[in-house]
């Protein structure tokens, strides 16, 4: 296999299909919309297709980068590289997953301009899986800057009525946060000579350096993410953008915030992830309580998942920072099952939204009466929201509390006051949309799914169980890559004199017992 | 001691100058109806004396006892600004019967123009560097009027001439502190006595007024009021001018000036560059959020981009890194720009002109290959990977990281933000809002200019390592 650049084949497949569409058809009837709708799903699909081959072909059994490929692009030792190795390479088959129900779920709700949609919609897609396949810094910060360009106009153009405020919001936070990036990227190709990313991870930046290259990341990654208090452009973006942008938004966007944080600041800086510890705690602690009661509150349905997502990345955060095994397993889950569960929950927003045409919570009621398939569907995500076991939810959560609680019992603590109210918010806000009585009359002839949308969201409640009872393939790849990060983090530590109490971490094994144990 | 050689040399210059002179007989006898002949004709000299400059020997020779001199950084700026100016008449042609601008003397003070920036570019004397900035000055204030019948056009011409006679005054004052403290005008000999002793406070007073002087012309802040003005005033084919050739030029001129004679001094010009591309940008960033008028919005932009160019040029430690940098830069400005300009010069709808940005509403519904191009450009200006923009912002601030120009570059990045807003507020023009009426269909010069842009933006990223060479060797005869 390694004769084909496979990475490369995945990557730039969607924007195969992004040219054909865009030289081939003209959007001018019906039957032109319809197959350009066909292409671009036929496209996503047969990159997932591919992108499982990377799943089939990986070795569990090293940490090393797997898939390389090199070719020369700007001198100076910065390099068109691509691979993944354990960390990434789920978030790859997560986009590819992904992509295909973005393009079903917007079947018919996009039917202005959708030959510009599928276009932008494959582009992006390119720029997700860049994002987590390149192995160059440069590179990486041309995928990960780049998405923000089809993004930008796809709220823009098929947004809500403040989509421009939204748009502008977007583009501007994120671009603030990325440009520091920029620097701090120049900033270690001087040092280091080099944008690659694995000699940079064996490079140790000066201590006094690292403070500030980890700050500079942050910024961009934070602003990702959202952490508190950067999250502000979320809400927002996630309102006006249409029910697709959501999905990838929360799916994956936020995302390569998570991933930033591992591959870069973490094990790049390990020092100064040391120092800042607990400042990333602090915001994390904040984020949990503060942004669960901001959901609790939330008047508009996609507005409340969003505060949820920010407050379910924050768990994110407070693992990953826990440098340890068993944090750091938990905070890749917890991304994984996010990117399932919030993506499946914006859906199912969209399903109604489709109908009734309206986010407000207000606006619906016992919608259970008239749609059992839905009620029971919108459920099943709802309980995975709060991380019941059993669920994919459940098990993300369940690791980052136990990395949490051996570090800071404090950060335990909040965390688990989140966890509660998680379930809070979300539980009443099932009650409010599918219980009670069936009262409103325009809700009287609401349809129950049709088949696209079971098709859409069946498959996710499978994985939804599935990984939810038997995680063990997903630790199975992750499981070497984290052990070995976490191996040189605290090498580096020993080396700087820094790791004097003794270690803290368990095992994966260990980790997938208490996990197994649990069910 | 001069020989006949020296004359292979200022060939593309001869060929122009014959040539302008030529088409000045022409345009005597048959007056307004020759106008698109001598159009085409320039084209063809541009053409020809690219062609020949970019075939001369490239190894460093100085030519007439040094006043001129010859190297790989000067054939590729030569080539660039020919390219800049052809590709500018390209698509200007279509104008010249519309816009009040029929008389063949334009194209002549086009030419005209063009040498005195090629003597900028390859001067290596004090003397024939004012020369050069004089000769294309002159021409430029005429081109800023041309348009008589136009009070602002007018205004914007004498604004240039009376800004401009201030800038030369500053410049003849640097140089005679510099002759005066030095004993010559040749770069060499400025060089040697640097070298030799040290910069004496009256070379620092003088560099400090020379450099004034050179801001001027490429329009950096704090000597930047007469931009907006001139850009919106002045004809559109004449604005699409002043942006690109004459940037690229002055530029080169001041990379020569700073980094020949003077780089023994680089950390006293260093300041001097760094507060103005600090001023530059920032200003470009903020001011530009204003703006109504899309050529006056170029203005600013313009002005942002020198001052990006700048952050590059401070870097004077490792002098190879920063020249190929501004190079870079420079070269991408000029073809983003070219492309903006296409576009701005096909916003017509029945003939007439409009350069408003709100006439480009909805743009994307009624031409979706030009609002695609736009858009792209858009992007580039903002430094957006993955156009080639980017990279282009990424080798400057790279350059100046390396220096530990700190501030400069954060503040740098930060303002390259504030900018992003109007080059977004563009694009949600076109995309975000309601269509007008379509524009007349482009003319096929514009297109041919517009997707040369387009594409170059696209796949500099993809395939840099032709361009990156070449400003490398450039860079490197300099240095």
């Amino acid at each position: 296999m390694s004769e084909w650049p496979i990475l490369s084949i995945v990557t730039f497949f969607p924007l195969l299909g992004a040219a054909l569409i865009f030289l081939l058809i003209k959007e001018d009837s019906e039957q032109s919309k319809n197959n350009i709708r066909n292409i671009a799903l036929m496209t996503s699909g047969a990159t997932f297709l591919i992108s499982l081959l990377l799943w089939v072909f990986f070795d569990n059994t090293t940490a090393d980068m797997q898939f390389v490929e090199n070719a020369s692009w700007l001198g100076g030792n910065i390099n068109y590289k691509m691979g993944v190795d354990g960390i990434s390479m789920l978030f790859v088959i997560l986009t590819t997953f992904l992509l295909p129900f973005c393009i079903l779920a917007s079947w018919k709700t996009v039917q202005n301009n959708v030959k510009e949609f599928m276009i932008a919609f494959l582009v992006l897609e390119t720029f997700l899986i860049g994002v987590f396949s390149s192995l160059d810094l440069l590179v990486f910060y041309i995928f990960f800057e780049g998405g923000l360009i089809p993004l930008y106009l796809i709220i823009g153009i098929w947004g809500g009525k403040n989509r421009v405020y939204a748009s502008f919001k977007f583009f501007l936070f994120t671009l603030l946060g990325s440009v520091l990036m920029l620097l701090a990227i120049m900033a270690m190709y001087w040092d280091a000579g080099t944008t690659d990313i694995v000699e940079l991870l064996k490079h140790e930046f000066p201590a006094q350096m690292q403070t500030w290259l980890w700050l500079a990341f942050f910024a961009s990654f934070a602003v990702k993410m959202p952490m508190w208090p950067f999250h502000t452009w979320l809400p927002d973006a996630h309102v006006q953008a249409p029910t697709a942008g959501s999905v990838i938004l929360a799916g994956l966007s936020l995302k390569m915030g998570g991933y930033g944080f591992i591959r870069f600041n973490l094990a790049m800086f390990p020092e100064a992830s040391d120092d800042m510890q607990t400042f990333v705690f602090v915001l994390s602690a904040i984020a949990i309580v503060y942004t669960s009661l901001v959901a609790m509150m939330q008047k508009d349905m996609k507005k409340l998942i969003a505060y949820s997502s920010v407050a379910h990345m924050a768990f994110v955060t407070a693992g990953i920072f826990t440098a340890s095994t068993v944090g750091l397993q938990g905070a890749i889950f917890q991304m994984l099952s996010h990117g399932i569960v919030s993506s499946a929950l914006f859906l199912c927003v969209g399903v109604i939204y489709d109908r009734m045409h309206t986010r407000e919570i207000s606006a619906y009621g016992g919608l259970v009466h008239r749609m059992p398939y839905y009620a029971f569907i919108f459920m099943i995500f709802t309980m995975a929201n709060v991380g019941l076991p059993g669920t994919i939810g459940f098990i993300g959560e369940v690791l980052t509390l136990a990395a949490m609680f051996q570090v800071s019992t404090w950060m335990a603590l909040f965390a688990t006051t989140g966890v509660i109210l998680s379930a809070g918010y979300a539980l009443w806000l099932y009650r409010r949309v599918i219980f009670g009585e069936l009262e409103k009359e325009s809700l009287r002839d609401i349809l129950d799914m049709d088949k696209r949308e079971k098709y859409i969201l069946v498959p996710m409640i499978c994985i939804t169980i599935f990984f939810g009872f038997y995680p063990q393939p997903i630790f199975n790849v992750t499981s070497i890559s984290v052990d070995h990060l976490i191996e040189n983090n605290r090498h580096d530590m020993e080396d700087a004199g820094r790791l004097s109490h003794e270690p803290r971490i368990k095992t994966m094994d260990a980790a997938g017992d208490a996990a197994a144990t649990t069910h | 001691m001069s020989n006949e050689n020296d004359f292979l040399y200022i060939l593309p210059e001869l060929i122009l100058v014959v040539g302008a002179l030529i088409a000045l007989l022409i345009a005597g006898y048959s007056g307004k109806k020759s106008v698109g002949f001598v159009s085409n004709f320039a084209i063809g000299l541009m053409v020809l004396a690219g062609v020949v400059s970019y075939a001369l020997p490239t190894d460093v020779t100085r030519v007439f006892n040094g006043l001129l001199i010859n190297d790989n950084y000067s054939i590729f700026m030569k080539t660039l600004t020919l390219f800049g100016g052809a590709a500018t008449l390209l698509m200007i042609k279509s104008f010249l019967q519309s816009r009040k601008l029929d008389q063949p003397e334009f194209i002549v003070l086009i030419l005209f123009a063009i040498v005195g920036m090629m003597f900028m570019i390859s001067s290596n004397n004090l003397l024939t560097l004012y020369l050069g900035i004089e000769m294309q000055s002159l021409s430029l204030y005429i081109l800023a009027a041309f348009n008589r019948s136009s009070t602002k056009a007018t205004e914007s011409g004498l604004k240039y001439f009376i800004l401009g006679a201030l800038s030369s005054g500053m410049l003849l004052f640097g140089m005679s502190y510099i002759y005066g403290f030095t004993g010559s005008t040749s770069f060499d000999l400025i060089a040697e006595h640097i070298g030799a002793e040290g910069a004496s406070m009256g070379v620092i007073f003088g560099i400090t007024f020379l450099a004034a002087g050179l801001m001027f012309k490429i329009s950096a802040v704090p000597f930047h009021m007469w931009t907006p003005d001139v850009y919106e005033g002045a004809p559109t084919p004449v604005t699409a001018f002043f942006a690109t050739a004459p940037k690229v030029a002055a530029m080169a001129m001041i990379i020569r000036v700073l980094y020949s004679p003077f780089i023994e001094m680089g950390a006293d010009w260093q300041q001097i560059i760094v507060f103005v591309a600090l001023a530059s940008m920032v200003l470009g960033g903020f001011a530009g959020i204003a703006q109504k008028n899309i050529k006056r919005l170029m203005a600013y932009s313009s002005i942002a981009h020198m001052g990006y160019a700048l952050v590059g040029a401070a870097a004077y430690t490792e002098a190879g890194t920063a020249i190929q940098s501004v190079i870079l830069y420079m070269t991408i400005y000029l073809i983003t720009t070219l492309g903006v300009f296409a576009c701005i010069l096909g916003m017509k709808r029945g003939g007439d002109s409009f350069e408003k940005i709100s006439d480009l509403a909805g743009m994307w519904r009624n031409h979706p290959l030009i609002a695609i191009s736009l858009t792209i450009f858009m992007f580039s200006l903002t430094g957006m990977p993955p156009f080639a923009g980017f990279i282009a912002k990424y080798y400057v601030f790279s350059a100046a990281v390396n220096e530990g120009l700190w501030l400069l570059v954060v503040i740098g990045v930060l303002a390259s933000v504030v900018g992003a807003f109007y080059y977004l507020r563009i694009i949600k023009v076109i995309y975000f809002e309601d269509s007008k009426e379509a524009f007349d269909p482009m003319s096929i010069e514009l297109k041919i200019v517009l997707g040369f842009a387009t594409l170059f933006t696209i796949i500099f990223t993809i395939l840099p390592s032709s361009l990156l060479e070449l400003a490398q060797t450039a860079a490197q005869s300099l240095n």
